[in-house]
């Protein structure tokens, strides 16, 4: 099965680039692929302008401490039985030389970066609140001081109240240590704080990428503005717009549509859309929409 | 004389654990009007699944302890008979669950299922109970209902599975539909179709609905009223423009600050509420908000009650006198900076 088709895709240096789209679309997949952790069928992924697509397991080690990932389910993604100290040390201890001494010193470095107590270090996962545990993957994950991170639905499983807190941590960590961040995540105002640019996934593809505010104020591709449109929003001040409603459910990526692969479900689609793919192209300020007919 | 449906007084449920009993609800008190949209949001933990439940009589642990009245059309709830409650459950009072396996097994077909609940609550015929399956799946919009009738519930996607939920769970037009967390796994298409859906049932059939959620976008479309829950309790209640453009509880404020906002300036920090919420075995003496909240003070160490502002009603000792004073300081303060 096809489950992305043909994604082009520039992350510029230091940039959140956050990625939205209807669930099933590709997003954990393609996020992991650009990390190698699935293996691409055919095309090329370059790091830090390294084809790294062609590397195999050995070769990729040293480069996997540049790139890494924070995943949904900070309680799953932790082995129950080991201590926080150990859990954030591990990386640091398969890839780096560092010496206990060094990790000691690290590890409440990295405490301090996340928000944590140093006395959490010889605690169990199970006694953390989720975000607690949130801030534990993140220590994790910044602990060999990547440079990629992909974070994948990072902030979705937590409450509002605690959703704040590590998003503003995120942002500051970036900030500190110039990262760069793929920010997948199904929460548009989430996206829409955290991201420098935006791109939009429909049935394994990119519809449509570009700068935040540009493609949520005012989005080219008719999927992106039935998503933006179908948002509740609470800032009631601000009028809406009206909402484009989509017909039926996503096709199923075994038998992908024709032409364009949103032609079934878009209100605006033509007999040229079911004949002819539409290719991703420039519409002015860095933005690219895969659209016969972009909404201008 | 009232036009209430519903009246919850002094809900309480504890369990008996180990550790010793925990008190999961204390004293949730509430009334849902006829055709009334009720939202209840609050953090994870707080206790909006168990009130829900409560309601339908579906709390099974041996360990629960459960007191307090809960009337529907005047008759106390807890009180009925095992074989009354089923007879309103599904047909009077509904329910569309967080998990939509909860509702549905997997022995059967999605359309066999609904069609059950018709013939033994409304006692329609089997072909007529089937016709009026299909036309119900199709108005979820199930692409092909036909078809979809015949499906078991583990070959449908999550989207589709939630929705054949929804179906069955209005299929008999109850008169209060609990919705808890209804669109939490959907996409939001998805989820811009089934708040339409729980507004043409009000509209339609004067149903009541309580929708549990935890996106404050989802309330501010939908909902008339809105219930706010912390550790267990109702900390805050009003309608809902009330309650959206002024809260009066900090952490209604906190909460409803957090958010992203979709339009204007992206702020360069989000305001948060600092810690986490407690545990229910751990929860702080007096006001549980205490720990968290920026404005608390000597009084905060006793459990507030429900003070009246307005037309709104919030459980913190800054609402006592019912004005919004602290409010303004704070307001004037932040213009200050
Ligand atoms: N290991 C696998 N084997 C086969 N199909 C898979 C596998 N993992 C994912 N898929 C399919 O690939 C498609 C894309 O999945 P993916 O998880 O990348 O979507 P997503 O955009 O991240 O969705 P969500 O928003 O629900 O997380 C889906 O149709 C999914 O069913
Ligand atoms: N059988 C039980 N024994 C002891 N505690 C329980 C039991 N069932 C639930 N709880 C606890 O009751 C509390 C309230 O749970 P509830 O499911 O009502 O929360 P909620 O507000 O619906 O949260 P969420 O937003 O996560 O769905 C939780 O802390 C839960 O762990
Ligand atoms: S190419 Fe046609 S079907 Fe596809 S999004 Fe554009 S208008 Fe719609
Ligand atoms: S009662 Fe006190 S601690 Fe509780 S919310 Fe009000 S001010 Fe804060
Ligand atoms: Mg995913
Ligand atoms: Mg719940």
């Amino acid at each position: 099965m096809r489950i992305l088709n043909e994604v082009s895709l520039d992350v510029y240096e230091g940039e959140t680039l956050g990625l939205v789209g209807e669930s099933g679309s590709g997003k954990s997949t393609l996020g992991r692929t650009l990390l190698r952790l699935y293996d691409a069928d055919s095309g090329k992924i370059e790091f830090d302008n390294l084809d790294i697509s062609t590397k195999n397991r050995r070769e990729l080690r040293p480069l996997r401490s540049k790139m890494q990932m924070i995943f949904q389910d900070p309680y799953s993604s932790l082995n129950p039985r080991r201590r926080i100290g150990d859990l954030i040390a591990d990386p640091i201890r398969i890839h780096g030389h560092a010496s206990e001494r060094e990790i000691h010193v690290r590890l409440r470095e990295l405490m301090d970066m996340v928000g944590l107590s140093h006395s959490f270090l010889t605690r169990y996962p199970h006694e953390f609140s989720g975000g607690q545990r949130q801030r534990i993957g993140i220590a994790r994950a910044i602990a060999l001081k990547p440079k990629f991170i992909v974070a994948d639905e990072a902030v979705s499983a937590l409450d509002v109240s605690v959703q704040a807190q590590v998003i503003n941590l995120l942002m500051d960590l970036q900030d500190e240590l110039g990262l760069t961040y793929l920010f997948i995540a199904h929460d548009l105002s989430v996206v829409r704080q955290i991201s420098t640019r935006t791109a939009v996934m429909y049935l394994g593809g990119i519809v449509e990428i570009g700068m935040t505010d540009d493609v949520m104020h005012n989005p080219a591709h008719p999927y992106t503005a039935a998503l933006i449109s179908s948002v509740p929003s609470h800032d009631s001040i601000m009028s809406k717009s009206p909402r484009i409603k989509l017909q039926g459910d996503p096709p199923s990526p075994l038998m992908p549509p024709s032409g364009c692969r949103f032609h079934t479900r878009c209100p605006f689609a033509t007999d040229k859309c079911a004949a002819e793919v539409p290719f991703p192209h420039d519409v002015g300020s860095g933005r690219s929409v895969a659209c016969h007919f972009p909404i201008s | 004389m009232s036009d209430n449906i519903l009246e919850i007084r002094d809900l309480t449920v504890g369990f008996r654990t180990e550790q010793g009993p925990v008190e999961i609800l204390k004293g949730v008190s509430f009334d849902v009007k006829a055709g009334e949209i009720v939202s209840v949001v609050g953090e994870s933990g707080s206790g909006k699944s168990m009130t829900s439940l409560a309601v339908m009589r579906l709390i099974t642990d041996p360990n629960a302890m459960i007191s307090g009245t809960i009337r529907y059309k005047g008759r106390n709830l807890p009180g009925l008979s095992a074989r009354e409650m089923r007879k309103l459950r599904g047909r009077q009072i509904a329910m569309i669950f967080q998990d939509p396996m909860t509702a549905l097994t997997p022995v059967h077909t999605i359309g066999w299922q609904i069609a059950e609940q018709m013939r033994v609550h409304l006692g329609l015929g089997a072909k007529v109970a089937r016709k009026r399956s299909v036309e119900l799946l199709g108005k979820m919009g199930i692409p092909d209902p036909e078809r979809a009738y015949d499906r078991y519930p583990h070959h449908l996607s999550g989207g589709m599975r939630q929705r054949a939920m929804i179906a069955m769970a209005i299929s008999c037009d109850p008169a209060i539909l609990i919705a808890d967390e209804p669109t939490t796994a959907l996409d939001v298409t998805v989820q811009a179709q089934i708040l339409d859906l729980l507004q043409d049932l009000r509209r339609e059939y004067g149903s009541s609905i309580i929708l549990i959620t935890h996106d404050m976008g989802v309330v501010s479309t939908i909902a008339d009223r809105v219930l706010v829950m912390y550790s267990g309790r109702i900390i805050e209640h009003g309608a809902k423009s009330d309650l959206l453009d002024k809260p009066q509880h900090p952490y209604t404020l906190g909460l409803m600050r957090s958010i992203p906002p979709m339009t204007g300036e992206r702020p360069r920090r989000l305001p948060s509420i600092p810690g986490s919420p407690p545990l229910p075995g751990k929860r702080p003496e007096g006001c549980s908000f205490r720990p968290r909240c920026e404005f608390s003070f000597s009084k905060c160490s006793a459990v507030p009650p429900l003070y009246r502002c307005n037309e709104q009603f919030a459980a913190c000792f800054l609402a006592e006198h019912g004005s919004h004073q602290w409010q303004r300081n704070l307001a004037e303060e932040r213009t200050a900076k």
